[in-house]
């Protein structure tokens, strides 16, 4: 969709918030389907290294489900420029939890009523999230995770991939996935580019703080930790992180679930939607 | 001030195939790892050692090495290992390491120590580089997250520099190396530290790294001089604005040079060699030019984004001997025409050091050595004095070797001497 089509009201409200540490950056809300959001349990949703795309069809569907849905916008992923104040694995995963304290999702006595769920990047960190305070979590839904590496299933080195490249190891579909990617924008204009080149320089050259150069923080050996009842959801044809990490991943947790989905790659978000919102619904209903 | 001609050698790979640019995706990172023989790089590296060694025999003021990984132009990841041959079997020209990448060493102060150990073992003519390092080399080869490199680079420096100047052992606590006890040993020769070299290939922010520190820019790049000049022009106005003397010292430059009988007889002898270096060595998958976090923002901003587009992956043009000599990127023919491409090259970009790159390529031994003898002996004395004596800083930017150093010509032939008891008394 190009931006000068006429868009029906988005389906969430954004807000901008200063994290203690003071990072500044938004954070887009989804109110559950009805309106009234007391009483209804809370996603806090982390996105991938592509960032939020568009409306972001699963958080609307997980509302729609009577969700509501936190999903703060990375440092980095906005014009706001704090990313320098993290640097690794532990300042992402604490963020994590910054923005949930910011946001009011903690309750004061520690119980845990607040779901988790993370695509691709965003899933690595939310299991961090997870490994540092597992008590605080409710139940926790990973959309093909990074963080883990096999060595007989190496990981495409995005880093080392021209913006073209993408699309064929993202998506199952590589065509759709263009159109995704790029919004259908014309890069054979130079402000254009230049304006997707800063973009990837900062988004990506901060996903590489924890993605680089191999996308493996040695969360296995925290993963015990991770106690939570979760859900582990694939697409059968992602070609970035193949499906034998499903396994590994479950392996690693205490109490894991696989789900793999057809016809979809690893933006499993955006090419099977329907799916993704009614295996994370069932899920998080316990 | 003179001008200071330091003589390079890249150490490229002599034997890669005709069809490399077609059957291969890089030179650099994944390069084919079949293409090396080690057999036959046991007469590479000695033949361009002995290359080195004859450019200090020819009187070139410097003569240089660099560091490169996984690269088929650059058989040098360690270049203080050729440093130290070349200490041992020189004596007058300056060893320029330009440089050792000091991001990469851990701890970085392994860096403060090898090259203390350059400067004793050569009597004090250690030049020392300082590069951040290429993307090829310090993110895809070394592993270095390309948003923190240069972070990291600054703290190294920072730790190298008080190494070298903080004569009490000190405790260094970094956000990437923490050091209990910091105690430079050995020491350089050269104090308060020998000079430094900051090879840039077009990073914005080096500038004023350079100026605050009074440290040489030198931009390193094989696009040629006329490519060049807008770059140099950018730093040169940024030293006037900041302040510092004009002195050329202050900047350096790389320069491919052929050197031959006549204009014609450099086309014969060299073309072939040019091409080999510009269409196989220079073949680097883009993938690896440009890691996301590596370059900043405001560099981007500045810079050409041509080589990302699909199109121009499939369109990579041939360059021919013409294009390469007409665009500067080669400087080539008798030496009368170099002399005059040199003195241009040296006003316009306003330099006190050229790193002259005489070999290139798949060269054969004695055209690099008629191409050197010819400039050092027919180019060479007709440029070094462009400058005049106008600069009070001229030589800041220089080596100061010892007067009374050991000199290999005086020690070698004694070096393997069998034992002699001592006159008189043994203790």
């Amino acid at each position: 969709m190009s931006a000068t089509e006429t868009a029906p009201a988005p389906a969430f409200e954004e807000i901008v918030i200063t994290t203690r540490r003071g990072v500044t950056a938004p954070v887009r809300v989804y109110e559950p389907a009805g309106g009234a959001s007391s009483g209804a349990a809370t996603v806090l949703a982390l996105h991938g290294a592509g960032g939020w795309l568009g409306d972001e069809p699963v958080l609307a569907g997980l509302a729609g489900a009577g969700l509501r849905v936190v999903a703060p916008v990375w440092p980095a992923w906005s014009e706001h420029t704090d990313e320098d104040r993290l640097s690794d694995m532990q300042d992402f995963a604490l963020h994590g939890w910054d923005v949930a304290t910011e946001m009011g999702l903690l309750r004061a006595d520690g119980a845990a009523e607040l779901h988790l769920m993370g695509h691709s990047m965003g899933g690595m960190i939310a299991a961090e999230m997870a490994a540092l305070a597992p008590q605080s979590v409710a139940r926790m839904a990973l959309l093909c995770p990074a963080g883990m590496w096999l060595g007989d299933h190496p990981i495409p080195d995005i880093f080392a991939m021209l913006p073209y490249q993408l699309a064929e190891v993202l998506f199952a579909d590589p065509n759709v996935g263009e159109e995704v990617l790029t919004g259908g924008a014309d890069f054979s204009d130079n402000e254009t580019l230049t304006r997707f080149m800063v973009a990837r320089a900062r988004q990506q050259g901060m996903a590489g703080k924890i993605l680089f150069p191999i996308p493996n923080r040695r969360f296995s050996e925290r993963a015990y930790r991770v106690t939570v009842p979760t859900l582990l959801v694939w697409g059968r044809q992602d070609r970035l992180i193949p499906p034998a990490y499903a396994d590994a991943w479950q392996a690693a947790l205490p109490d894991a679930t696989v789900e793999l989905v057809d016809g979809a790659g690893h933006m499993l978000p955006y090419e099977q939607s329907a799916a993704v919102v009614a295996a994370v619904t069932s899920h998080l209903s316990g | 001030m003179t001008v200071k001609f330091c003589w390079f050698n890249l150490m490229p790979w002599p034997d890669l195939p005709d069809d490399f640019k077609t059957e291969h995706r890089s030179v650099w990172v994944d390069i084919d790892g079949s293409l090396f023989d080690p057999e036959r790089a046991n007469g590479v590296y000695h033949e361009y050692m002995d290359q080195l060694e004859f450019a200090d025999e020819l009187g070139f003021d410097g003569i240089g090495v660099n560091e490169h990984h996984q690269n088929g132009y650059g058989i040098m990841p360690s270049p203080n290992i050729i440093a130290a041959g070349l200490a041992r079997r020189t004596s007058q020209a300056a060893i320029c390491v330009i440089g050792n990448s000091i991001a990469l060493y851990n701890p970085p102060h392994r860096v403060a120590e090898e090259f203390a150990m350059l400067d004793c073992l050569s009597g004090g003519r250690l030049v020392a580089g300082f590069p951040v390092g290429t993307p090829m080399d310090t993110n895809f080869t070394y592993g270095q997250i390309p948003a923190l490199t240069r972070e990291k680079y600054y703290e190294a420096h920072d730790l190298i520099m008080e190494a070298w100047t903080n004569p009490d052992v000190f405790a260094f606590d970094g956000k990437y190396t923490q050091l209990r006890y910091v105690n430079c040993w050995p020491k350089p020769i050269q104090q308060p530290h020998p000079p430094i070299y900051i090879p840039g290939g077009g990073s914005i922010e080096t500038w004023d790294f350079c100026l605050e520190n009074d440290y040489n820019y030198s931009y390193l790049s094989f696009n040629g001089y006329l490519a060049g000049q807008t770059l140099m022009d950018g730093y040169w106005n940024r030293v006037g604005e900041l302040d510092k003397s004009m002195t050329p010292g202050r900047a350096g430059f790389a320069q491919i040079i052929c050197t031959a009988a006549t204009d014609a007889e450099a086309e014969e002898l060299y073309s072939e060699h040019m091409l080999y270096f510009f269409n196989r060595c220079l073949h680097v998958f883009p993938g690896f030019a440009d890691p996301p976090g590596y370059r900043t923002v405001k560099t981007i901003q500045a810079g050409k984004l041509d080589q990302f587009r699909k199109e121009n992956q499939a369109l990579f043009k041939r360059l021919t001997w013409k294009d390469l000599v007409e665009g500067g990127y080669v400087i080539a023919g008798s030496p009368d025409t170099v002399r005059e491409r040199m003195e241009d090259m040296i006003k316009r970009l306003r330099v006190g050091t050229v790193f002259c790159l005489l070999h290139m390529g798949n060269m054969p031994d004695w055209k690099t050595r008629y191409s050197s003898q010819l400039f050092a002996e027919k180019v060479m004395p007709g440029l070094r004095g462009i400058w005049g004596d106008e600069f009070a800083d001229a030589e800041d930017w220089w080596c100061k070797p010892m007067d009374d150093r050991v000199r290999p010509e005086d020690t070698m032939a004694d070096a393997r001497r069998y034992p002699e008891a001592p006159k008189g008394p043994v203790a």
